[in-house]
């Protein structure tokens, strides 16, 4: 089955076992309901607890399922009028991001969001959702005019990162990035970031200098993929379940870590079961996130947005070296 | 005749001669990885560790950078105690912590302080690639964040020297993070007419490469550093094409117009005042009644 996940194995194994026996009783005399009726008790209570005890590797499996809704699903599901607009004016289009105008409950909006396709063909237009310079470059583009006109931007974070490649190197990818960092900090409208997917490294950080940060329940952001990690840390990529949890990449270790405001539920077993669901969730909290944004002045936007950053990371001080003379 | 600028010994701050001799490589003589010329080490180091033969630029210490451009006797450090912590509870951190702080003899990647090239008073941060290959945690941004603070609140330059693999794995997101905190800083530092200058040193990678190092006002570079988001051999492997033999050099990046100028060591100084000297002068007053 497509988007079968491995830690759903016992669960997709005790279905499959149901149905047979109630095929069985279809075609033969024996009754088994008392038996089905067991099993099915067995497969709930199973459920529960693989649901409420997700590793961060299973969090991980989630959050890359190919089914797991995008940007623009979510923005079909939670804005009204969007205009998709394109190109950054200066190289191309990259469809890895995609961008533009909306209203949302009618508050004009600027939306823009990390674009993966769904099947191959889909993921190569789309360069598997990893940008290049002029993609980020667009997203700016796209925010230099919200703030033009006033209106708050929401970003939709889903990237396994920026791509790397020759031609990416050759236009700046670095400064891309950077650029973008710089320019988020500055702009006196609200930003919202919402991690929906997969949040990978700077790739990911580029659209992601908001005044509030929330994360989907099982997606991931982090420095480096879990792969990376293993493959950096310890020499071996096949070390990847080690490095998601050591790494602390999941939405409540982001929580405890002090780096994001607020974990969206998610639908039980993955946003992908059903994603007009998971679309209200988010609703929920992007209302109340910008209601409570808008209320603070442009000067006052900028300055809880540094703050929200200086606070983030951790260090002590030590006497006992004594300084450059 | 360059050169001997920068031979005259009075202009250098002078450092305590235990540092200098912890900081010499070992032996008496090195061999230039380059062009494989065998110097003495004495030599190499008084030349700012630039190769006499085929002019190679081997990583200079912070404290042999700072020594080389501020006038003596001018620099203030900041923050000098601060030190890292194991957020993630990262198996051997610490560890290796302490190691690079006794081998290094530096308390992080980074030192930040106040002090003057010929005259100009500035805020500098310099990286070392010596302490954890530079990576980016915790401290490295808090220090430059706080550098850059200064900056702004003392209405003077902000000059960064960068060396750095990147962000530093073993804090994980909180590493990211600090991307994001030090671009902010230098927004706001800007923002009040700020002057930001960048000089990239080799290696200049990942996210350093990807926030401050590349948000100067003047981006400069060594000769031969290595400057890039993506490590080459991740490109190779996800391209699969061949990659020219200068890519993500210094020279390579000002080919593709990433890079206001690519300096020679010996002649930083005389640039960096200039720049500071043209940012100095003009503003409100008129020119023409002079």
């Amino acid at each position: 089955m497509v988007g079968e996940l491995e830690f759903e194995k016992p669960l997709i194994e005790l279905r499959k076992k149901i149905s047979e026996l109630k095929e069985f009783t279809k075609t033969t005399d024996v009754d088994l309901s008392a038996e089905i009726e067991k099993l099915e008790a067995r497969l709930e209570k199973l459920e529960n607890e693989t649901y409420a005890n997700l590793t961060p590797w299973d969090r991980v499996q989630i959050a890359r399922h190919p089914n797991r809704p995008t940007t623009l699903d979510y923005i079909e599901r939670l804005f009204t009028n969007f205009l998709e607009c394109h190109g950054d004016r200066l190289f191309g289009d990259d469809e890895a991001i995609v961008g533009g105008i909306a209203k949302y409950h009618g508050l004009p909006v600027t939306v823009i969001g990390h674009q993966r396709g769904k099947d191959t063909k889909e993921n190569i237009r789309r360069n598997f959702g990893m940008p290049h310079p002029e993609g980020y470059r667009k997203a700016l583009r796209l925010m230099r005019q919200a703030e033009k006109f006033g209106r708050p931007i929401i970003c939709f974070i889903d990237t396994k990162g920026a791509y790397p490649g020759k031609a990416a190197e050759e236009r700046g990818q670095s400064e891309a990035i950077a650029r973008n960092l710089f320019e988020m900090a500055g702009f006196a409208v609200p930003i919202v970031c919402i991690v929906i997917g997969e949040g990978g490294s700077g790739g990911a950080l580029a659209l992601g200098v908001g005044n509030h940060i929330h994360m989907l329940e099982n997606s991931t952001y982090s420095v480096i993929s879990p792969e990376g990690a293993a493959a950096i840390l310890w020499k071996d990529a096949s070390l990847a379940k080690r490095a998601a949890e050591t790494m602390k990449i999941t939405a409540p270790d982001l929580k405890e870590l002090g780096v994001i405001d607020e974990i969206i539920p998610e639908v039980r077993g993955g946003a992908h079961r059903n994603v007009d669901e998971q679309a209200k969730a988010i609703d929920e909290v992007l209302k109340r996130s910008l209601k409570e944004l808008l209320q603070l002045d442009h000067s006052a936007l900028i300055e809880q947005r540094y703050q929200k950053f200086k606070q983030i990371g951790q260090f002590t001080f030590s006497t006992d070296y004594q300084g450059v003379k | 005749m360059l050169k001997e600028l920068f031979i005259k010994k009075k202009k250098y701050a002078t450092i305590p001669s235990e540092q200098v001799k912890q900081d010499v490589p070992e032996g008496i003589m090195s061999k230039c990885p380059k062009c494989k010329k065998i110097m003495y080490t004495k030599e190499l180091v008084k030349n700012l560790r630039v190769c006499m033969s085929c002019g190679y630029h081997y990583p200079l210490p912070s404290r042999e950078r700072i020594e080389s451009l501020l006038d003596e006797g001018s620099f203030q450090e900041y923050d000098a105690e601060m030190i890292s912590e194991n957020p993630l509870q990262f198996p051997d951190y610490l560890e290796k912590l302490e190691a690079d702080r006794r081998k290094s003899n530096l308390n992080e990647a980074v030192i930040t302080g106040k002090g003057t090239i010929n005259g100009h008073p500035l805020v500098i941060a310099v990286m070392d690639s010596a302490f954890r290959m530079g990576s980016m945690g915790s401290v490295v941004g808090e220090k430059i964040a706080r550098a850059v603070e200064k900056a702004r609140e003392l209405r003077i330059p902000f000059l960064i020297f960068t060396a750095s693999g990147g962000a530093r794995m073993q804090e994980g997101v909180l590493s990211l993070m600090q991307m994001a905190k030090t671009s902010a800083a230098l927004k706001l530092f800007s923002d009040e007419g700020g002057l930001i200058i960048s000089v990239m040193t080799h290696p200049t990678t990942g996210g350093v490469s990807a926030s401050f190092a590349s948000l100067g006002d003047y981006n400069f570079a060594e000769p031969g550093a290595l400057i890039g988001f993506a490590g080459r051999r991740v490109i190779e492997q996800t391209v699969r094409e061949e990659l020219p033999e200068d890519f993500q050099t210094a020279e390579f990046l000002l080919k593709h117009g990433q890079l206001d100028a690519v300096i020679h060591r010996h002649e930083l100084k005389e640039a960096l005042t200039n720049v500071l000297d043209i940012h100095q002068t003009g503003g409100d007053g008129a020119w023409w009644e002079n």
